[in-house]
């Protein structure tokens, strides 16, 4: 294969991966079908990591495909998968527009020590303390948040311009579509990390990809052993140097004819720019009178790696073991005892242990009603998502989240059984409840229950009150939603730390007959 | 032409009942509660919902009594909620549909639906199968997700009521036809005609949290009413309302009511239900309020059984 197709298949495939990744989160006519977003995100190596270690069995092979790409080619998730990758490859193209000296690269030392302390606190910190610093580190959650805390909203603002344009002439191919608040304090981690990586990236290329990303620091590690490589051609290189200066990654010693495989993305830019064709890319012979001097550092590091990604797989499944402590009651509006979690996560620790906040049900929701959390769930869980039942409610016939999530911290559900998952428990508070304190009829929690687990019972005249029945109620947070009462609602949902089953609500023929004559 | 095609559709339904009204009354200026033909209300019973309609609105001189050349109607069903035809939870597609062929024979310019719905109303426009049905009769299915789809509009007769945000099709459209489905409600005990324009404002929750029957009831008193309420009462929801949990709530009563006066059309709905009118207490209120005649002892009514 010719040298300069390589790059422009790179170009041209991460290009639709970034389109893709992108159209996948602001998505907000929710118009992309389930198995398609599956499609998109099951070759993202944390997320289906997560899905592999905590399915049985394992069936969930896309983290063992990225591992095999890996050992064969070297760091082509990087390149050709990583969304943040390619939007980093985006920024740095930016940026050499601004000023050229941002895309002249030339080589520079490793940044050894950083990227393998990040890489073995990650792992330490996973190991202790579960995914929580994996969340903020996952590339693919990185720019997940991006997309949902940021792009979309601006997605959101031009759709509504045009549907205010056109609305005016009675056209309504745009839907005006509200934006979803998030509490302000959830934009400072992605927000801090988009100046960060925008910036790195901006003026440096793959710097962040190669001195703070775990999954690239990893990838590194599996690419020493690939069997595809960047190569020189001794006899043609001239030593000029312009490879080393396309290198986004500041990986190529063109004076030593030496090329750091781990920090290689594999993007190809050094091909292309040599005019010698002395750069090549394919199968690396094994020199026999040259061995790498053994690195015992390293070797351990991997070991080390190898053994505690298998223990994050025993902390993935020891939720019987050892749950994390869930919220405090005190500091939680309307005495809700815990959050609500989505559906299909079983519950609050399971949930937590897996969910990486990539915020893709957050932005897919057709409902609006997840929002991240602050500290519902502890602040260790900050960014994970959690019904908002004053933002929305859980639709009933509604299973997207939990059938588009990529990590699997939800699973999919049939809609029955979903429509049975009590995600927790209507509580009502009749000193709060407009029928009391006004006198009037209002009922606005009765209408929305889909269960008719929130009815009307008689009350003073001709009044009637709502009353809750807690067996069939499925904590949907419709009657929360609909409560009119301010600012504490008269009805809410409090989480059932584990989700319950729901009986299903029972019914009798209507006594209403047919009428044969009209009544009037 | 189209006076006629209707004629012969009774004809083979074999139902001559009210056809020899509607050659009458055309070029009269129709007024609150009064047909051409001196009904206040007609009420069929019997049939599929299309030769329901086609028979009721005859009644009153045909769709063209309401609707002139060139003029922009709405058409307003309930759609509040995601649930299929079946459970009656939302107007009868077919019954929307044929409304909307009406309209544009007697020569409407566009014809407009939407309705401010409680669940995703992407969801209930296409599980309710209305927004296809309108759509293969060629109207426009409009959005009302929305706060800026609405307007304030300040309502002069309200007690509580002073001033509301109106879908903006209420005030930009010619001719506003209602079309409720009569269900059982949770809240009012009832919803049909005064109860489906809770669909056509933005902040329900300001009716709930101050005495809700009053505001429907003054919500009645703006000034741009519907010309005509077409309510669906083909399958009726009679508990569980206004969702419904189960089939098991529905009772197939093949039977619809048609009047200008959405008081009375109230009231008679009510007595489908089996309810005393008075006891659902937003009729009574604005039957006090003068905006329509509850007592259906002097409403002239038109009953046809197919």
């Amino acid at each position: 294969m010719t040298t300069s197709a390589l790059s422009k298949i790179r170009i041209f495939f991460s290009l639709i991966v970034l389109i893709l990744f992108t159209l996948l989160f602001v998505d907000f006519r929710h118009i992309i079908p389930e198995k398609y977003i599956n499609i998109i995100t099951c070759l993202q190596f944390i997320p289906s990591g997560i899905k592999f270690f905590s399915s049985v069995p394992s069936v969930f092979l896309g983290v063992v495909v990225i591992l095999a790409l890996t050992i064969i080619s070297g760091r082509i998730y990087c390149s050709f998968l990583c969304p943040l990758g390619v939007l980093q490859d985006v920024f740095s193209r930016i940026g050499g527009k601004i000023k050229k000296r941002f895309r002249r690269f030339g080589f520079k030392n490793p940044r050894t020590v950083l990227r393998y302390s990040i890489l073995s606190l990650t792992f330490i910190a996973t190991l202790i303390f579960g995914i929580y610093f994996l969340t903020l580190l996952d590339p693919y959650s990185i720019f997940g948040r991006f997309a949902t805390y940021f792009f979309k909203p601006l997605i959101l603002f031009l759709n509504n311009f045009l549907a205010g344009i056109f609305g005016k002439r009675h056209i309504y191919t745009f839907v005006d579509t509200p934006i979803t608040l998030f509490p302000a304090i959830a934009f400072a981690v992605p927000g801090a990390f988009l100046l960060l990586v925008g910036l790195l990236s901006l003026i440096r290329g793959r710097l962040y990809c190669n001195s703070v990303c775990p999954v690239g620091t990893f990838l590194g590690l599996v690419s020493k052993i690939s069997l595809l490589r960047i190569k020189f051609d001794d006899a043609k290189c001239t030593r000029c140097g312009r490879c080393s200066l396309a290198c986004k990654s500041s990986c190529i010693d063109f004076l030593n004819r030496d090329i750091d495989t781990s920090r290689c993305v594999t993007c190809f830019n050094c091909l292309k720019s040599c005019p010698d064709k002395a750069v090549s890319y394919g199968l690396v012979r094994i020199k026999k009178n040259d061995p790498e001097p053994v690195d015992n550092e390293r070797r351990k590091v991997i070991a080390g790696s190898v053994l505690l990604l298998l223990g994050i797989s025993g902390r993935i499944y020891g939720q019987k073991s050892a749950a994390p402590k869930p919220t405090k009651a005190s500091t939680v509006k309307e005495d809700k005892k815990f959050p609500v979690c989505p559906p299909g996560s079983t519950g609050i620790s399971n949930f937590t242990k897996k969910c990486i906040a990539c915020s893709l049900c957050i932005s897919e929701c057709p409902n609006d009603v997840l929002i991240p959390s602050v500290k519902e769930y502890g602040l260790i869980g900050l960014m994970q998502p959690r019904l908002d039942y004053h933002k929305g409610f859980c639709a009933y016939e509604c299973t997207r989240c939990l059938e588009i999530c990529p990590t699997g911290a939800l699973m999919p559900l049939m809609v029955d059984a979903k429509k049975l998952t009590q995600l927790g428990r209507a509580v009502f508070v009749k000193d709060n409840c407009i029928v009391k304190t006004e006198k009037t009829a209002c009922g606005a929690c009765s209408e929305s229950c889909p269960t008719k687990a929130v009815h009307m019972v008689p009350y003073e005249g001709k009044l009637l009150i709502p009353e809750t029945k807690d067996d069939i109620c499925i904590g949907c947070g419709h009657c929360e939603y609909a409560c009119p009462t301010t600012p504490y609602k008269a009805i809410y949902v409090n989480g059932n730390f584990d989700h319950k089953v729901a009986k299903k609500p029972e019914n009798v023929k209507s006594d209403v007959k047919k009428p044969v004559e009209f009544p009037f | 032409m189209k006076r006629r095609e209707f004629f012969k559709k009774s004809i083979n339904a074999g139902l001559a009942a009210g056809a020899v009204f509607s050659i009458s009354g055309y070029e009269k200026n129709w007024n609150m509660g009064e047909s051409p033909t001196g009904y206040d209300l007609v009420a069929i019973m019997g049939g599929k919902v299309e030769a329901m309609f086609d028979l009721g609105i005859q009644e009153f001189g045909g769709m063209g009594t309401f609707v002139k050349k060139g003029q922009k109607v709405l058409v307003k069903p309930n759609i509040g909620w995601d649930r299929t035809p079946e459970y009656a939870a939302t107007t009868n597609p077919f019954l929307v549909k044929r409304i909307i062929e009406h309209c544009f024979r007697a020569g409407a310019k566009e014809v407009y639906v939407f309705d401010h719905t409680l669940d995703n109303w992407v969801n209930c426009y296409k599980n309710s199968g209305i927004e296809k049905a309108a759509k293969d009769a060629g109207a426009k299915v409009v959005p009302a997700n929305s706060e800026s789809y609405y307007q304030e509009v300040s309502i002069k007769g309200g007690q509580v009521l002073k001033s509301a945000k109106v879908h903006h099709l209420i005030l930009e459209t010619d001719v506003f036809l209602n079309v409720p489905v009569l269900k059982d409600h949770s809240s009012t005990r009832m919803t049909c005609c005064l109860k489906n324009m809770m669909g056509s404002v933005w902040d329900r929750g300001f009716w709930h949290k101050n005495n809700l029957d009053q505001c429907i009831a003054d919500y009645a008193s703006f000034e741009n009413k519907p010309v005509l309420n077409i309510v669906d009462c083909s399958n009726v929801m009679t508990k569980n309302g206004p969702q419904g949990v189960s089939k098991e709530d529905v009772v197939n009563m093949q039977s619809m009511i048609l009047s200008s006066d959405w008081v009375a059309a109230d009231a008679a709905a009510a007595k489908l239900l089996g309810r005393n009118p008075s006891d659902i207490n937003y009729i009574s209120l604005a039957q006090k309020m003068g905006l329509g005649n509850m007592n259906l002892e002097t409403v002239n009514i038109k009953r046809i059984k197919m």
